[in-house]
């Protein structure tokens, strides 16, 4: 049984259909959901989030309809990372990741020791430790998207799902975050939107989408995956294998 | 929290306690007549200091508690640092409960039964305005569906604010000897206050900032923004709902025990986060500390600056407080 799956959802948003039927089952490991801007990525996660109710259809969560999950049950399984950080305020970036304990603690019970160890590995992963006390106005993109993925860590949650991590992140943090995913798959689902293709092609599986549907779905190195990431960008990229690995470079020649 | 951090936060608040006792004995020395320190023993000492002087200056401090706590709260639930305790209809309800009050007194025998104004003075002003602070956020909540969504909150509240002024600006028509009243209202006084009020008000302290204070965590996820305060299974839609309960109460008790006071609400949190920038927790209760500090000096020195005359505090507090925001746009601006 899939960690997550979604049955024939449909989204609107404002009287537009954004979601057209969305089937997809999630496998262990690490899934980018990529495609052209507007398709519903973004909106496909947040559904899975269960911050959007689907229109129609069914989000499941481990067997169990996500709407039957209580709100703090739901939280300890399933830990979001919003697409743009709208975080502000005074908090420091240890205050932060301490918000991701929240739906192990609740509001009322104070962390503990274990919950301590939590938020430095958490921190440790991103590497932010060095800078945890200083506050979220006073970091730059980079540093504020490394501090935000740490709250997520810091729930524990079996799911992950991060809308474009990887915004703002220079390439040695992009490199990083990319083994961190790796090293998180093999125990946890992890599942993120991103537009840097070459980092999407590293994931273990990747979801093409295309206008509100999937498109293909499939591993990293399935040539029909290859062939619908071509198509639904307008062949403006084509992916070649370069050593072990497959890349894709921008179609500058047609 | 590192060594830096926690120094700047209890000198904070070390500063705030020695400047808030201060505050307490300059307020029981300062009199009618101006500054007068020999009145503290003087033979009239228990009259004048212990149920004058003494329950103003108290009543002052806690007032200014308040609406420190309640600007906290709701700049933290509309994540908005412009946000004023008075922003959900509570200071449009109260004023127009007052001015009704006020008219009922002034048109007895004309236009109503001297039965039905007798009920309404004998209700009384601050119990009037009270209910009408209360009234006003819960039309507000009716207007709005529940706090579940903080923009429609917000403009629901502009609304109430709206047509409530609207409809005191009518009732100050009909009966224009309500004018004056509403003007005293409107600009705020610590004047009345006495041990009455000392005991209301710090009741009100004691509910609402432990109630707050608890909260705080959610405050805290809310800087995130909704979505992920949501993600984090919190259940909002309820928090929200204590929050501008707290906030009403807060606010409700602060207006009918002395009028309008303007930007204490506003500044007071401003302030902390300059001085000690820090987790709702910490900002909550130090903004409760910092408003009432702040509206005692300012009682202070609206008994003091024209004594033997007295300037309406409001208006000092609304002087000195937009002062220090245009400072503060200004400081913006140049960075």
């Amino acid at each position: 049984m899939s960690a997550l799956a979604c049955a024939d959802v449909h989204v609107a948003l404002g009287g537009t259909p954004v979601l057209k039927g969305v089937t997809l089952a999630l496998q262990p490991g690490w899934t980018v959901i990529v495609g052209p801007n507007g398709v519903g990525k973004s909106t496909l996660l947040r559904v899975m989030a269960g911050l959007l109710a689907p229109a129609s259809g069914t989000v499941l969560l481990q067997g169990r309809p996500l709407s039957a999950w209580s709100a703090r049950e739901r939280a300890r399984q399933l830990a979001w990372l919003a697409q743009q950080g709208e975080a502000r305020g005074e908090l420091t970036v240890r205050d932060i990741v301490h918000l991701g304990r929240l739906p192990q603690l609740g509001l009322f019970t104070p962390p503990g020791p274990q919950d301590e160890a939590i938020v430095d590995a958490a921190m440790a992963a991103t590497e932010c430790s060095a800078w945890q006390h200083r506050h979220l106005h006073a970091l730059s993109g980079g540093e504020r998207q490394r501090a935000l993925i740490a709250r997520a860590l810091a729930v524990q949650a079996p799911v992950l799902l991060l809308d474009e991590p990887t915004t703002h992140l220079d390439p040695p943090h992009q490199v990083a975050l990319v083994r961190l995913f790796q090293r998180l798959a093999r125990t946890q689902t992890v599942v993120s939107v991103l537009h840097d293709l070459p980092l999407a092609l590293q994931a273990d599986r990747l979801v093409v989408m295309k206008d509100g549907r999937v498109e293909a779905e499939g591993a990293h190195d399935d040539p029909a995956v290859h062939a619908a990431l071509e198509s639904v960008f307008d062949h403006a990229v084509r992916v070649e294998r370069v050593g072990k690995r497959f890349l894709t470079i921008p179609n500058l020649d047609s | 929290m590192n060594g830096h951090a926690r120094l700047l936060r209890r000198r904070l608040v070390v500063t705030l306690a020695v400047l808030a006792l201060a505050l307490v004995v300059a307020g029981l020395a300062a009199g009618s007549e101006g500054w007068s320190p020999a009145s503290l023993w003087g033979p009239d000492a228990p009259l004048i200091v212990g149920q004058i002087r003494a329950p103003r200056t108290l009543g002052a401090w806690l007032v200014g508690a308040l609406l420190g706590l309640a600007g906290a709260v709701a700049q933290g639930l509309f994540r908005n640092p412009l946000a004023d305790p008075y922003l959900l209809g509570a200071a449009s309800g109260a004023t127009l409960a007052v001015v009704l009050g006020l008219a009922a007194q002034a048109m007895a025998g004309h236009y109503i039964s001297l039965a039905t104004a007798s009920l309404l003075s004998s209700a009384g002003l601050v119990l009037g305005a009270f209910l009408g602070a209360l009234g006003g956020v819960l039309l507000t909540l009716l207007l709005s569906r529940g706090a579940q969504h903080t923009t429609r909150l917000l403009l629901a509240g502009v609304v109430v604010g709206v047509v409530l002024g609207a409809a005191s600006d009518l009732v100050t028509n009909v009966a224009p000897d309500a004018l004056r009243g509403k003007q005293w209202f409107m600009l705020g006084s610590t004047s009345f206050l006495g041990w009455q009020s000392v005991l209301l008000l710090g009741a009100g302290v004691l509910v609402c900032v432990p109630l707050a204070w608890r909260l705080a965590r959610a405050l805290d996820a809310l800087t995130l923004g909704t979505d992920s305060a949501l993600s984090l299974g919190l259940a909002l839609p309820r928090l929200r709902l204590v929050l501008v309960v707290v906030l009403a109460l807060a606010t409700g008790l602060a207006v009918a025990q002395s009028g309008l006071i303007a930007f204490v609400g506003l500044v007071a949190p401003h302030l902390v986060r300059r001085f000690a920038p820090s987790a709702q927790g910490y900002l909550l209760v130090v903004s409760a500390l910092m408003g009432g500090t702040l509206l005692l000096a300012a009682d202070v020195l609206a008994r003091l600056l024209i004594a033997p005359q007295e300037l309406p505090v409001g208006v000092l507090t609304a002087l000195l407080g937009g002062g220090y925001l245009l400072w503060l746009l200004h400081r913006r601006g140049i960075e």
